[in-house]
């Protein structure tokens, strides 16, 4: 199981996936550099990692979809190669247009950092084939632009497909405004591609993994891609 | 040539920042309404025929400097 975590400049959760997939998972985890053209070979997961790459210049992750390793990441993704994309990483995948819609500014207009619950709409994807559909889990979110946002008539038909992986909800699994904390439409947290293989998310799966950190919420994920990759 | 390149939310997109901004006004006692934020973006572009360059900054519009889920443009050359 081999992991390349690519690293712009401004990520700063690189870090924090290279622990999660490297020392808490186990798997064979590679960093690799905006600069570089090409992933290393036998690479089973891109996982884009959350941070303020270019600084949020122009628009959150629009630089950074440019730079040369994502022309690699898009033909891994096209060959139905897994690509998890958190935080700014959601934000880089959607300005790639590798995943539909954009994340604006939070409604309160305020960076939030605290733990949210998600529930698990779609259970049958490789990120998320450990969980239970309607299970909920709790990781944290922290950014600025996380509002998730689609045309309607584009949001009407990413709900028809089952596009949407997770969605903010209560501890208890309810589902409404006064659970999602930046004014996503629809709730939405997490959305994957029509081919199931590229998923984005706004809350940080990988900074709840380690019980020496906290709690380990995240965890559902990241066994979710082991068992989709025969490593579990 | 001078371009400028004004890059605006779409109508029905929420703009927080526009709206804490009006917001701000009111708190002066200005009456105003639909505040909206954007984005000024200016550049010289060589060439000296103005709809070459229009239709060369409309493509720098599609390719980077907007975000069509979200932005519109309009496009001055100047």
């Amino acid at each position: 199981m081999r992991v390349a975590v690519p690293v712009f400049p401004g990520s700063n959760c690189d870090h924090d996936a290279l622990h999660a997939c490297g020392t808490v998972m186990g798997w064979d985890t590679i960093p690799v550099w905006h600069q570089e053209t090409h992933l290393p070979p036998n690479t089973d997961l891109v996982f884009v990692p959350g941070g303020f790459s270019y600084g949020d210049y122009l628009r959150c992750g629009a630089i950074a979809a440019l730079a040369p390793i994502m022309a690699d990441i898009k033909r891994h993704a096209d060959n139905g190669g897994l690509v998890l994309g958190v935080c700014n990483g959601f934000q880089i995948l959607c300005e790639a247009h590798l995943l539909p819609g954009a994340l604006l500014r939070n409604e309160s207009l305020r960076f939030i950092h605290r733990d949210v619950h998600l529930r698990v709409e779609r259970a049958d994807l490789p990120f998320t084939r450990a969980m239970a559909a309607g299970a909920v889990f709790q990781v944290p979110i922290a950014h600025a632009e996380g509002n998730f946002t689609l045309d309607p008539a584009e949001l009407i038909d990413l709900e028809a497909r089952g596009g949407v992986a997770f969605r903010y909800c209560s501890a208890a699994g309810g589902i409404g405004e006064d659970h999602v904390p930046n004014g996503a439409m629809n709730g939405i947290a997490g959305i994957v591609s029509a081919g199931g293989n590229v998923l984005g998310m706004m809350p940080h799966p990988e900074r709840a993994v380690d019980p020496v950190l906290g709690p380990t919420g995240g965890l559902g994920v990241f066994r979710s891609l082991a068992e989709a990759l025969g490593v579990a | 040539m001078k371009v400028r390149v004004s890059v605006q939310l779409k109508p029905g997109i929420l703009d927080p920042q526009g709206k804490a901004v009006e917001q701000g006004l009111h708190g002066f006692g200005f009456e105003v309404e639909h505040v909206r934020i954007g984005r000024l973006i200016e550049m010289d572009v060589p060439g000296t025929d103005p709809a070459e360059v229009q239709a060369r900054a409309l493509a720098m519009c599609e390719k980077l400097l907007v975000n069509p889920v979200m932005e519109k443009a309009s496009i001055e050359v100047l």
